[in-house]
């Protein structure tokens, strides 16, 4: 069992928790993640890791609650404990020998990206950080992007906060205006790193993105995790989850995840009413 | 007088149209009066053919003489002072190809039916017995397994009855390896299994779930925690794929996903969280056991078809032959000599039908068995919403990877020799790991030889 040591809500549909998993804490670095199942009849979810604290022993998650088992994990409170917890999985970002990096991050995919910003900023690197949300109440994680980064741009589908635009606006006026990347690093929606793919495509910017498909053991063991990368099968959990986005077959990932929906649906509004009988 | 009817004591077992829709095991077992016929076929020979049959060499016919005398107890401490899991091996062996292959008896008739004895045995000792495991006296030496599985889990209990501290860790939440997220609840019911690591913890085993070793901890550092020895069993865990057009297409399992989706996670139980596919019309890729358990699963789950789908012909399958034969009892339907060749799907990716071409036999290769030859012009589709690829599996890169000095083959099993041990001094390994994916008592022995190479080790470090 691990105990949730801090739990801080981001907004209305996200979740931050500090984890009690000293050994996971250890070893974790940007870019991998975690497997956790919240109780006995619980399904074993990915999540990334966004960011831990090696002397305190914790590993901070942060969700999105998208479905049964993360609205679960958002009733559980400080000082409850959750099932399981395993990891440091899959392989860390690769960011040694970068000097200049775009950070571009997606809602909850901001999460993902934060540690990642934060350990190229500690080493050295610039970052230009660009985090994009559907409107200002949903916005999370600006001070510490503030912090991890030489330049960050806010931006908001509807303008509520920030610049009015997507991610690719801000990132294409960055490049057209001379900004020369050694690498951009994008996490986010499926459908946001495919546009931030075929956008650096266009000028030859190497882009890495952070998959996260459906899985169950993250070890290599179900191949549930399978997606195409440059024509090649590829296993999420053992073989990235970051890729090279311009490699990445997303039309497929997209499909991928979803597959359950239906079901994930129907057992979404199933707890839902089994809260709100409780409450 | 022994007994000398010709066949062995029919296995009580669910009717087939009955078990097709539930998970409860098909098979339920001798009653004692049974077990006691079927023990007096037993001819108590002096050289003991079976014995040689079994690769934890289980001494059968003292066992057997112990049902006689109806001592159960007294063949349950003959039994185990040679196998860690007697329920589950009296369940899951390939008996009809090792000590049953043996058995005087079935020169003329059915061998004895040793199997389904020693499942009684455990199942009897499981139910009646009271006396509590003896903890054995500490020996002050620490050793560390990697992976709970039926190769670690036995390496464990031998090592633990010598005296030492041992410590397993599991990369899954479970403990139990391929008898928790592989073999399904109606071959072998997870309570036996879960009986089976409680006993081993009563010896003082402990198990360290939800650690990955390659990545929360590696071998050097178990080594700097004071391990003086470790055994690998992390099993063969990769699935493989066929490498054909539609296999990322949605409804495509690997056999692993499919098994661990509905034994470990339980998804065919209304209250599980884990979701998996309802297919109306299931292809089920391969011919091992692997192959018969995924249709069998999938049947449960409400399929009006299953196909297994292989492309060499039924003798050559290397499925156990009761899983054939309960298999088509429950309406599974055999299509050998087809070999698919692309998986079809709709504008939703979702899969439709799987092409395939029917094969013919052509010359032995160079596993002995005739090798099958692809049919001029017999292309045809089979219509089915749901594709599971039981074609086998490799061992998981994560701790080659992460260790120095440990040599593989290049199929990435670990090398070892007889004993277990591998070129890194200390380590040894076993199982799937070392063989590619074989069988449950296969691996049973190769951990029960590790322990006492083990322990002989660290004796003379």
């Amino acid at each position: 069992m691990y105990r949730i040591v801090r739990k801080k809500v981001l907004n209305p549909t996200v979740t931050l928790m500090d984890i009690d998993a000293p050994m996971v804490a250890a070893k974790a670095e940007p870019g991998q993640f975690i497997i956790l199942r919240v109780d006995e009849n619980g399904e074993r979810i990915p999540l990334t890791v966004a960011d831990y604290d090696r002397e305190k022993g914790t590993v901070t998650i942060i969700f999105q609650i998208v479905g049964s088992t993360t609205e679960k994990l958002n009733h559980k409170n400080e000082g409850e404990f959750i099932q399981d917890f395993v990891g440091p999985l899959g392989t860390p970002t690769h960011i040694d020998g970068l000097k200049k990096v775009a950070v571009v991050g997606g809602g909850v995919g901001c999460a993902i990206a934060y540690p990642v910003a934060k350990k190229l900023h500690e080493n050295g690197c610039e970052v230009h950080a660009i985090a994009g949300f559907r409107n200002k109440d949903l916005v999370i994680l600006e001070d510490e992007f503030k912090a991890a980064s030489d330049k960050l741009i806010m931006m908001t589908d509807d303008g509520s906060y920030g610049t009015e635009g997507r991610v690719t606006d801000a990132l294409k006026e960055l490049i057209e205006g001379g900004e020369q990347y050694d690498e951009v690093i994008a996490i986010g929606p499926l459908i946001m790193m495919k546009f931030v793919c075929a956008l650096t495509k266009e000028y030859g910017v190497k882009t890495t993105v952070s998959m996260n498909p459906i899985m169950i053991d993250g070890t290599g063991m179900c191949g549930g995790c399978r997606l195409t990368v440059g024509g090649e099968t590829k296993f999420a959990c053992v073989d990235g989850p970051d890729f090279d986005g311009h490699l990445v077959d997303f039309d497929e990932a997209m499909e991928r995840a979803a597959m359950y929906r239906d079901f994930e649906r129907h057992k979404h509004e199933e707890t839902c009413n089994l809260f709100n009988k409780e409450v | 007088m022994p007994n000398m009817s010709p066949k062995k004591n029919e296995m009580p077992a669910q009717a087939p149209d009955i078990r097709n829709k539930n998970f409860k095991e098909v098979a339920l077992g001798y009653t004692k009066e049974m077990a006691i016929d079927e023990a007096n076929r037993c001819l108590n020979c002096k050289n003991k053919p079976c014995v040689s049959g079994c690769p934890v060499n289980i001494d059968i016919p003292a066992f057997i003489q112990k049902v006689c005398a109806e001592d159960f107890d007294g063949a349950y401490d003959i039994i185990s002072t040679s196998s860690s899991l007697p329920a589950v091996c009296g369940r899951v062996c390939p008996q009809e190809r090792q000590c049953e292959s043996k058995c005087v008896r079935g020169i003329k008739g059915e061998p004895v039916g040793i199997g389904r004895l020693e499942r009684f045995v455990a199942d009897w000792h499981n139910e009646h017995s009271t006396a509590e495991a003896k903890k054995p006296e500490p020996n002050g030496h620490k050793v560390a397994i990697i992976g709970a599985g039926p190769a670690g889990l036995t390496c464990a209990g031998d090592l633990a009855k010598m005296g030492y501290e041992v410590t397993v860790f599991e990369a899954l939440h479970l403990a139990g390896g391929v008898l928790v997220y592989g073999i399904p609840e109606f071959r072998l019911p997870k309570d036996i299994v879960q009986k089976e690591i409680d006993g081993l913890k009563a010896l003082g085993v402990t198990i360290c779930t939800n650690t990955v070793i390659g990545r929360t901890i590696t071998v050097d550092e178990l080594f700097e925690q004071g391990y003086e020895a470790l055994f690998i069993g992390s099993g063969a865990g990769l699935p493989r794929f066929m490498g054909i057009n539609g296999e990322n297409l949605k409804g495509v399992y690997s056999a692993n996903e499919f098994l661990t989706r509905t034994n470990l996670m339980k998804a065919y139980k209304e209250d599980s969280d884990t979701p998996i596919q309802h297919a109306k019309n299931v292809a089920v890729v391969g011919g091992g056991n692997v192959a018969m358990d995924a249709a069998r699963c999938a049947k449960r789950l409400g399929a009006e078809n299953v196909y297994i789908v292989y492309r060499r012909g039924e003798e050559e399958m290397p499925a156990r032959k009761e899983e054939v034969e309960h298999a088509k009892e429950e309406g599974i339907i055999f299509k050998t000599l087809n070999n698919p060749t692309e998986i079809l799907g709709d504008e939703h990716k979702f899969v439709t039908g799987m092409k395939c071409v029917e094969m013919e036999l052509g010359e032995p290769d160079e596993s002995g068995r005739r090798s099958p030859v692809e049919k001029a012009d017999s292309e045809f589709v089979l219509e089915v919403d749901s594709v599971i690829m039981a074609i086998g599996t490799s061992p998981n890169p994560l701790i080659r990877n992460t260790t120095k000095g440990l040599e593989t083959n290049r199929r990435g099993c670990f090398v070892a020799d007889e004993n277990g041990m591998t070129s890194r001094e200390g380590v040894f390994a076993g199982g799937d790991a070392v063989t590619g994916a074989a069988t449950v008592i296969l691996a049973m022995g190769a951990g029960k030889t590790a322990a006492k190479a083990m322990d002989e080790y660290i004796k003379n470090k």
